[in-house]
């Protein structure tokens, strides 16, 4: 049913687990149902230092965050905030269309996580 | 090596037993023969067709007569449903009152839905308790002077627990005597065949729908029993099989599979023990081994072959795809293995929250499951559940 990209995303995820002191975290949940998706990142020069995810979901739902933890990783937020939906699902070797939601779910956590970077700093500068 | 495989969905199917589809396999090419023809290859396939009546009537302890094919159980749930509903309201200016339990299957949830919605019937969907099961008193407080047809599954598939079916049979064809409606009893019994009682005039039915693949026989094929004098309308129209009922060149080599099946059922009476003590096992193990974990539905009233747990934390799609990633096969109730994205209507109705759904795991053993199965569940489950519950956090 899954490719092997998101299977081994599933089995061996990357930058799995909580992280300390972050700079901004960022989660989503789909109250359809029932999942929840988190990002933790570390920012430095306007880039995405360090980021780590935790997951409740399905197995795309985890092989989603642990790919887009890979794909921004490095990134500067503007650079970050540009992948699509469309991206993740073609590094990972497509989904089946009923799980696209669960992409647009790391997308959406991702975001949230930048945003509330960006509105601390306006804070503090403020 | 060749990995190990451990089918766990005897629910959802079974492999079609060898000495089923032995039986079966001279009617594809060589007994070809339409069972309506005159001449001796149609009549080989007739005998088919005929014999395999007899096999499931007697192990329904009814009338070959009583015995109708159809293309599976959701077919049959179906047909019960319009077919006693369209005799009521030729008869009747009333609406046809229907009662069912809240946790049937979408066969027979779905086409109910329908006729309400279209304003055709009244229909009490009856709660079930947290255990999973209805009481008789509810169904006889829920009947009323238009009721045409009660429905109840006698053993739910998701979590197994079976319903007191010849109680309220007894109930119902008491009532029937003083009333002017009659009241026919329908139930599913899909998923009891394999282990429970199905004589009909122990269990008091007038009808009851059962399914090839969910015992060791091809898919495809089912029935309805119905009994003799029961009025309903055609399910197809057209040359006339099925004593009228349901038209369509009959589905030989499977009609000859669903018989050998039953038949094969009846033999293998020691099944029903082994399973439990296998899947007792199971259940102590897992309750035993994973911490925050739980099991839904009566222990007690349960088929001997499901065990269905929640697992605090995790979510269903992804133990079952940890699970098939090391040959073990079982189901899940979660919203996420389903294309609605709804949890599963059976766990929600006994009383599970959306995160206990989301985090449930359904094992059925069957015929061939054995004690290594089991000790390899038991040694993989765990390390599964503890390592998503790191990815989720929870
Ligand atoms: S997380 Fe629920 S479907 Fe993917």
């Amino acid at each position: 049913m899954y490719s092997k990209e998101v299977i081994k995303h599933f089995k061996h995820p990357k930058n799995m687990g909580e992280m300390k002191n972050p700079d901004a975290v960022g989660e989503v949940g789909n109250p359809q149902c029932g999942d929840i998706l988190k990002f933790y990142i570390k920012v430095d020069d306007n880039k995405i230092k360090d980021i780590k995810f935790e997951t409740l979901g399905c197995a795309v739902a985890i092989a989603v965050s642990s790919m887009m933890t890979t794909m921004v990783k490095g990134k500067t937020l503007n650079q970050a905030a540009k992948i699509t939906m469309q991206d993740i699902i073609k590094e990972l070797g497509g989904l089946p269309f009923f799980k696209h939601h669960c992409s647009s779910l790391a997308i959406q956590a991702l975001k949230k996580a930048i945003d509330s970077y960006k509105d601390n700093l306006t804070e503090k500068v403020s | 090596m060749k990995k190990r495989e451990v089918y766990l969905d005897n629910a959802a199917t079974t492999p079609v037993d060898a000495a089923v589809f032995k039986k079966m396999l001279p009617y594809f090419s060589e007994k070809y023969g339409n069972p309506s023809s005159v001449h001796k290859i149609g009549d080989q396939a007739r005998q088919g067709v005929e014999k395999a009546r007899q096999q499931v009537a007697s192990f329904l302890n009814c009338l070959p007569d009583e015995i109708y094919f159809t293309a599976g159980a959701t077919e049959s749930d179906n047909w019960i449903i319009n077919g006693i509903v369209d005799i009521f309201r030729k008869d009747n200016s009333d609406k046809p009152h229907l009662v069912t339990l809240v946790f049937e299957h979408k066969a027979i949830l779905e086409p109910i839905r329908v006729l309400e919605k279209r304003g055709l019937i009244e229909v009490n969907f009856l709660p079930v308790s947290k255990d999973g099961l209805i009481e008789v008193k509810e169904v006889e407080k829920a009947i009323k002077k238009n009721t045409c047809l009660v429905s109840i599954m006698y053993a739910n598939s998701e979590i197994g627990t079976v319903q007191p079916i010849s109680q309220i049979g007894n109930l119902i064809s008491q009532l029937n005597q003083k009333r002017k409606q009659r009241i026919v009893f329908h139930t599913d019994a899909v998923q009891a065949v394999n282990y429970l009682n199905c004589d009909v005039n122990n269990l008091n039915v007038d009808a009851l729908s059962l399914s090839g693949h969910k015992i060791y026989g091809p898919k495809g094929i089912g029935a309805l029993y119905l009994k003799k004098r029961t009025l309903i309308t055609s399910l197809i129209r057209g040359g006339g099989h099925e004593k009228g009922k349901r038209s369509g060149t009959e589905n030989v080599p499977g009609i000859v599979g669903l018989g050998e099946a039953l038949n094969l059922v009846a033999k293998r009476k020691n099944d029903g023990t082994k399973i439990k003590k296998l899947r007792n096992k199971l259940i102590t193990g897992i309750l035993r081994d994973i911490p925050d974990s739980q099991l839904n539905g009566s222990l007690e009233y349960r088929l001997p072959s499901n065990a269905n747990f929640s697992f605090k934390g995790v979510e269903g799609e992804g133990i079952i795809i940890a699970l098939s990633e090391q040959g073990i096969y079982a189901a899940t109730g979660s919203a996420c293995a389903s294309h609605s994205l709804k949890p599963s209507h059976v766990l929600t109705a006994i009383g599970l929250s959306d995160e206990q759904a989301h985090a449930s795991v359904r094992f059925t053993l069957g015929r061939q499951t054995t004690e290594s199965d089991i000790n390899y569940i038991l040694e993989v489950l765990p390390k599964v559940i503890k390592r998503l519950r790191l990815i989720s956090g929870r």
